[in-house]
């Protein structure tokens, strides 16, 4: 693993920004070719999986559509839904933000024990992939209190033994290699000196998360669908880890954002159909579990939290993101995201969504992200409830540098621009300098100081300008 | 004022004017020959699917392939009379060899079968054998998701299972490998 993405180990905290981790990334040229093509097959599989589907199209209308109504209609729907959760046994609790959601998860563990967490390891809680704990810190918290976390998908389990962050939310180890991954597990699991093979990996860590679900009291899972009308939700797994965890606890907490939300249980037809062959291309996850009531003598909590989400839903040019189902199709078409890797994005959620969505969450700390794109709108045209993805990622640009997030090099670079193309004398004589250095002095372009020059080569200078063509050309009335 | 009237009063603040859900009858008009396309869906993912004319081809099955000492729990009385298993200790099922059940109504488009607690046994079950085998009768299979919604229509259960193949992960450099932390076969007789 590369040295660099320990220095990335909790999310949110820049300490690169995404351009300079992206150079970092890009070091290592093959490895970020293996990176990019091992995304772009995902992307290809999402593409065989979409074609097979006669109606696919009107299936992403479709979602738009329902996603555009619990939008318009988040309050009612919210409310509908804790009601009916309610009568279903289920315990619905509110989070603000991140601290007040840690701070209820908490709560939930110490008034299981009475108020008196014991001091053994199994007090510790399984957990299956919610990349709203990651956005809340939730791990480290409960870490400071003495309870231990385990992750329990494969992918996570890996980055979490290798004290990562995970770089995808579909698939959190995407840059890891088979021999790194082999070497963790000889280290943490004890498997066989340089065993890399996947099938030998996966049954080590079988045999590992299993002894965890079968000794923890605790289960945490994320939410992929909330329906008002029966107040029950969906988790979506392939490997099946939501459900030995939340199966065997005796207390299952599920974590939401509130967009989660939808009308009613038909509409999940839509989404389950369009989830899966988004993200991997798989017709459906192995596992789509609908928990409405929670088993006898079993406690079912829903922690249903804002974090910013509702300031999101009031910003017109922005709230389309809240529309989003995580299934990291944008992530794996986004040429940025293929060629600079996950973690360059500092944020929970990376890739063209998580450049969109973190702004609103720290305007200061995430300026650098809507700028990680080539606006090439690949992203909008694979995201199964069609987010205007590129044309937020143009929008926040426009607040960011209105608002003062810009770097003073970006400002003062585009205020001299401006002044040369408002000024044609400047422009004229700008333009002739320019040919001159790239002509006679073209290492004053061509160097490292240049950002233009990155992994690129700058063009052969043309002799003449276009202004002086034209003059040439209309005194012969060659064209006119 | 609460942080739950908190939220919901600055969601109601700022929410858009209602837009209209669209309408989703026009989905799902898919056609299919439907044991076939159920066949080819779940076998790509990694099942197997027998069809078989009684359940003695289905204990023979069993008895062929599974070792006689395999534990063998089943919701099924012409499988096993043993019905403890369903109200014991759920950790209890950790050494389940093999389940055998009957699904609801499977899907041809995706493989999926619907379970619910009543199908299962108990919950953990499905999951935490090592190898599940589901009966499915051939009429009870439907073309896409749509038309399972539909045949759902508003029956309850505490929890139920859309379950589309053997438990899998690609999470090691995108190599397939079945059974990560669910069952690692999984095998539909279709009578």
């Amino acid at each position: 693993m590369s040295k660099n993405s320990k220095q990335l180990i909790t999310h949110n905290s820049q300490l690169l920004s995404h351009s300079k981790a992206a150079e970092i990334f890009n070091k290592d040229f093959d490895r970020t070719t293996w990176h990019d093509e091992t995304l772009y097959f995902v992307r290809q599989k999402r593409d065989k999986a979409a074609f097979q589907i006669n109606d696919w199209e009107l299936l992403r209308e479709t979602a738009s559509q329902i996603k555009n109504n619990v939008l318009s209609n988040m309050h009612d729907y919210l409310l509908q839904f804790e009601e009916n959760a309610l009568k279903n046994g289920i315990k619905t609790h509110w989070a603000k933000d991140a601290q007040e959601h840690n701070e209820i998860v908490f709560g939930i563990i110490s008034d299981y024990y009475g108020g008196n967490i014991p001091k053994d390891t199994f007090k510790g809680m399984v957990k299956s992939k919610s990349m709203l704990t990651e956005e809340c810190h939730m791990n480290e918290f409960l870490a400071e209190k003495g309870i231990e976390v385990i992750d329990t998908d494969l992918g996570e389990r890996i980055v979490q033994l290798a004290e990562e962050p995970p770089s995808h939310i579909v698939m959190p180890c995407i840059h890891w290699k088979k021999e790194e991954i082999g070497e963790l597990f000889h280290k943490h699991l004890g498997t066989e000196k340089g065993n890399k093979d996947p099938q030998y990996l996966t049954e080590a860590a079988r045999q590992h998360l299993r002894d965890k679900f079968l000794t923890r009291p605790i289960a945490l899972t994320g939410v992929n669908f909330a329906v008002a009308e029966t107040g029950e939700f969906v988790v979506c797994t392939n490997e099946g880890n939501a459900d030995m965890g939340a199966h065997l606890a005796d207390v299952h907490i599920a974590s939401m954002g509130f967009e989660k939300i939808i009308p009613q249980k038909k509409h999940l037809g839509v989404f389950l159909r369009l989830l899966a062959r988004s993200a991997t291309g798989q017709p459906i996850t192995t596992y789509s579990s609908h928990f409405k009531k929670p088993r006898d003598g079993q406690q079912m909590h829903i922690v249903i939290v804002d974090n910013g989400r509702s300031t999101q839903l009031g910003r017109e040019d922005f709230r389309n993101s809240l529309k989003c189902i995580r299934c990291a199709a944008c992530f794996n078409t986004c040429p940025v995201y293929r060629r600079s890797g996950g973690h360059s994005y500092h944020s929970a959620v990376a890739g063209p969504i998580g450049s969109i969505l973190a702004p609103n969450l720290d305007m200061r700390a995430n300026a650098d992200l809507p700028f990680a794109s080539t606006l090439c709108g690949s992203c909008s045209n694979v995201c199964p409830v069609k987010i205007d993805i590129h044309q937020q990622l143009y929008k926040w640009r426009q607040v960011l540098v209105q608002e003062g997030y810009t770097p003073t090099s970006k400002t003062l670079a585009m205020k001299g621009m401006s002044t040369v193309l408002s000024n044609p004398g400047i422009f004229k004589f700008s333009g002739k300098v320019g040919r001159m250095l790239m002509d006679k002095l073209p290492f004053l372009v061509n160097n490292s100081l240049n950002p233009w020059y990155k992994q690129r080569e700058m063009p052969e200078p043309p002799e003449e300008s276009f202004r002086d063509w034209y003059k040439k050309n209309r005194k012969n009335k060659k064209y006119i | 004022m609460s942080s739950r009237d908190n939220i919901l009063s600055k969601i109601k603040q700022n929410q858009p004017e209602l837009l209209p859900l669209p309408d989703l009858s026009v989905l799902g008009t898919e056609q299919y020959d439907l044991v076939q396309k159920f066949t080819e869906i779940l076998e790509g993912i990694g099942g197997t699917v027998l069809q078989v004319s009684d359940f003695e081809e289905i204990k023979k099955f069993i008895v062929s392939n599974y070792p006689i000492n395999a534990r063998v729990i089943s919701t099924l009385p012409e499988f096993s009379e043993n019905k403890d298993w369903q109200i014991a200790d759920p950790h209890t099922l950790k050494d389940a060899d093999f389940l055998i059940i009957k699904g609801q109504f499977a899907v041809a488009e995706n493989g999926a079968i619907w379970l619910t607690e009543t199908e299962m046994g108990q919950r953990v079950a499905p999951f935490i054998t090592q190898y599940l085998a589901i009966i499915i009768e051939k009429s009870a299979i439907l073309p896409t998701m749509h038309q399972a919604y539909e045949q759902m229509g508003s029956a309850e259960y505490g929890f139920g299972v859309f379950l589309a193949g053997p438990s899998k992960t690609a999470d090691i450099e995108q190599s397939l490998v079945l059974g990560a932390h669910g069952a690692r076969g999984l095998v539909v007789f279709l009578v």
